[in-house]
C-alpha cells in the first residue's frame, strides 16, 4: 500500500500572537514552526497503515525551503520519504496551494508511485480553509471523507467514521480514495533519537511549482478586539471556596 | 439573485443555517438582489417556512429519491447542477462542518473560489471579506475573485434575526446523478447515548490541564462537575497524555463550549485552548501561578492548587445544600 500525507509549516503560536508591522504575516522571530494536530495525526495514520499492510509512505509539504523541518519531523517518526514543493514563503490560497498539490502528485504517479491512500489535515491551523483536501480528490477524480476519525482498510476498501449531528457515521469507498483527518484518530508518537538520525538519510525530492492564482487573495492580517477583562482575585487556596460558592449563586448554577 | 445553502439532517435544521441567512440578506439588500435558499432532501421540505422568515423570496428544494440521507458528494453535485440552472452570483452556505464540507465539494467541483468562515462579507468586484483564521484568534481581510464566489459565515459571528414571515415559493429541483456520486457509501450512523451532558451543551464546564497532574486527579474534577450538574473537558496537552480521552478536548482541534460559567482548572490558557472557550459567558481560573496567560481572559481566580481548592468548593457547595 502506498500512502502520502500533505501537511503545512505553520508557527507553533504560544498564548498571543503578533503580526508583523505590514500585516502581511505573523511575526515568527521567536517562534519555533510545526504542523496542525490533524496533520500530525495524519502522519501517524500513515505510519501505522505502513505497518499494517505493508508498503510506503510519502510526506509532502507545500511552503518555503524551511519546510523541509517539518518533512523531517514526519520522516523521524516513520514516514519513508518526503517531497518538498519550495515556494517563496507568501500566501497561497486553497485553489492554487490545490492546484500545486494535484500537479505534483500527478507526477509523482508517472514516477511509479500509485497511493492508494491520500491523507490530508481536515483544516489547516493557520488559515483554516476546509477544502484543499477535496479540491485535490476532485481534481484527481477520486472520492473524498473529511473529519476522519477512525479508518480501517481491508481488502481495497475503506471504511472511514467521523462525528455527524446525531452521532458517529461510517461511510466505506474504495481505493484509491482522499481521506482528511482530525486529530482524536490517534494518539501521534514521539520521535526517538535512533528515528531523527534515519530521518536525515532518507531520501527528499523537491521541486518548484508554478503558482497559479485562486480566487481569494489576503489583503492583511488584524488581532481580533481584545476581550480581556480585568480579573477578580477571590482569594487564596482552600479559604477561597465560600467567594466561588456566591459566584455560583449569583450565576444561579446552585 | 444570492443563494443560500440550509444545513439540516433529516429536517432538523442547524441553526448556523439562519444565522448565514441574516448576512446573506444584507449582502443581496447591498447587491439590489434577491435572496433564495436551496434546501436538499425530500424531509427538509417543512423547513421553507422557517426559512422565508429569514428573507428568503423562494426555496429551491433539491429532490431526488437518493438524496434524503446525508451524501456528501451527490449533495454537492446536486447543488452544482441548481447553481448552472439559476446562475446565482454568489452562494453561502454555513460555516458548519457540513456547510464547509458541502461548500468545498461544490467549489472543487466548479473551480470556483471559497472564502470559509466569513465574519462579514461586502458585495461587489472584487467581493470583500473578512473571516477567521486560527479558530478565530486572528482574523483575515481578503478579496474574493470568480464568477460564482462561495462563502461559508461562521458560526455565531453574529445573531440571526427573522424578519417578516412570507409565504416562499417553493420550487423542487431534480438532480440527475449518476453512480459515481455515491461511491463514498453511507454504511452505518451510531446514535450517541443521551444520558451525559455534552461538553457543546453543558451550561456548566469544569476544564483541568497540566496542573491535574494526572489521569486519577480528573476524579476531583468529575466530582465538582457532578455536584453542578455540568461537564468535564481538558486541554490538549491532557488528551494528548491520555489522561483524558480525545471527545473530551476543549479547543481549536476539539470541542467548542459555550457555558454559563467554565471553571478551568491547572489551565494555562494557551490560545488555542481559549478559542475553544470563547462562548463562556464567565470563567473562573484555578491555577498556582498569577501571572499565567488565562487570567488575562478570566474574570474570577482564585490563586492556588486545584487539589485543596477543588475539593473545599465541593464541600462548601455540600454545606450550603443542607
Amino acid at each position: 500500500m502506498e500512502v502520502l500525507v500533505c501537511v503545512k509549516r505553520v508557527p507553533a503560536t504560544g498564548a498571543r500572537i503578533v503580526l508583523t508591522e505590514d500585516q502581511q504575516a505573523i511575526e515568527t522571530r521567536n517562534l519555533g514552526f510545526t504542523v496542525s494536530p490533524h496533520e500530525e495525526c495524519a502522519i501517524e495514520e500513515a505510519v501505522r497503515l505502513v505497518e499494517a499492510h505493508g508498503g510506503s509512505s510519502t510526506v509532502l509539504t507545500l511552503g518555503p525551503a524551511e519546510a523541509d523541518e517539518q518533512l523531517r519531523d514526519a520522516l523521524a517518526v516513520g514516514v519513508d520519504r518526503g517531497v518538498l514543493l519550495e515556494t517563496d514563503g507568501s500566501d497561497w490560497d486553497p485553489q492554487a496551494t490545490a492546484r500545486a498539490i494535484t500537479e505534483a502528485i500527478t507526477a509523482q504517479q508517472e514516477d511509479g508511485h500509485n497511493f492508494d491512500v491520500l491523507l490530508f489535515g481536515n483544516e489547516s491551523a493557520d488559515s483554516g480553509g476546509y477544502q484543499v483536501g477535496v479540491r485535490v480528490a476532485h481534481a484527481l477524480g477520486l472520492p473524498v471523507v473529511t473529519g476522519v476519525k477512525g479508518l480501517e482498510i481491508e481488502d481495497g476498501v475503506a471504511r472511514a467514521r467521523r462525528e455527524g449531528p446525531a452521532g458517529a457515521e461510517v461511510y466505506e469507498v474504495d481505493l484509491p480514495a482522499v481521506f482528511t483527518i482530525k486529530e482524536g484518530i490517534n494518539l501521534p508518537r514521539y520521535p526517538s533519537l535512533p528515528g531523527r538520525l534515519k530521518a536525515k538519510k532518507k531520501p527528499l525530492e523537491e521541486g518548484t511549482p508554478e503558482k497559479k492564482e485562486g480566487g481569494v487573495a489576503m489583503v492583511r492580517l488584524e488581532n481580533p478586539p481584545e476581550e480581556e477583562s480585568e480579573v477578580v482575585i477571590l482569594g487564596e487556596g482552600a479559604a477561597a471556596a465560600p467567594q466561588v460558592v456566591a459566584i455560583l449563586e449569583e450565576l444561579e448554577l446552585i | 439573485m444570492i443563494l443560500a445553502l440550509i444545513d439540516h439532517d433529516s429536517g432538523n435544521l442547524n441553526p448556523v443555517s439562519l444565522e448565514m441567512l441574516t448576512l446573506a440578506r444584507d449582502v443581496a439588500g447591498e447587491a439590489g438582489t434577491s435572496l433564495e435558499a436551496a434546501i436538499v432532501g425530500e424531509n427538509g421540505r417543512l423547513l421553507a417556512e422557517e426559512v422565508a422568515t429569514y428573507g428568503v423570496d423562494k426555496v429551491h428544494l433539491v429532490s431526488h429519491d437518493r438524496l434524503d440521507s446525508y451524501t456528501p458528494e451527490a449533495w454537492a453535485r446536486s447543488l452544482a447542477q441548481l447553481a448552472n440552472a439559476l446562475s446565482p452570483e454568489a452562494v453561502f452556505g454555513p460555516g458548519t462542518d457540513r456547510g464547509n464540507e458541502l461548500m468545498a465539494h461544490l467549489g472543487a467541483i466548479l473551480d470556483q473560489p471559497l472564502a470559509a468562515n466569513c465574519t462579514a462579507v461586502s458585495p461587489g468586484a472584487p467581493y470583500t471579506v473578512t473571516r477567521v483564521r486560527w479558530g478565530g484568534s486572528l482574523l483575515e481581510e481578503a478579496e474574493v475573485r470568480g464568477d460564482l464566489p462561495l462563502f461559508t459565515v461562521a458560526p455565531h459571528a453574529l445573531e440571526a434575526e427573522a424578519v417578516s414571515p412570507t409565504d416562499p415559493a417553493v420550487e423542487t429541483f431534480t438532480p440527475e446523478l449518476e453512480e459515481n456520486a455515491f461511491r463514498v457509501r453511507l454504511a452505518e450512523r451510531v446514535e450517541t447515548g443521551e444520558d451525559k451532558v455534552s461538553l457543546g451543551e453543558a451550561r456548566l464546564v469544569v476544564g483541568g490541564g497540566r496542573g491535574v497532574g494526572s489521569e486519577e486527579g480528573f476524579a476531583i474534577l468529575e466530582a465538582l462537575a457532578d455536584v453542578l450538574g455540568g461537564a468535564v473537558g481538558g486541554s490538549r496537552v491532557v488528551t494528548n497524555l491520555g489522561w483524558r480521552a480525545h471527545a473530551d478536548q476543549i479547543g481549536q482541534t476539539g470541542a467548542r463550549i459555550a457555558p454559563d460559567l467554565y471553571i478551568a482548572c491547572g489551565i494555562s490558557g494557551a490560545i488555542q485552548h481559549m478559542v475553544g472557550a470563547k462562548g463562556a459567558k464567565q470563567i473562573l481560573a484555578i491555577n498556582t501561578d498569577r501571572e499565567a496567560p488565562i487570567m488575562a481572559k478570566a474574570d474570577y481566580a482564585v490563586i492556588g492548587d486545584l487539589h485543596e481548592v477543588v475539593p473545599a468548593i465541593i464541600e462548601a457547595i455540600k454545606a450550603k445544600g443542607n
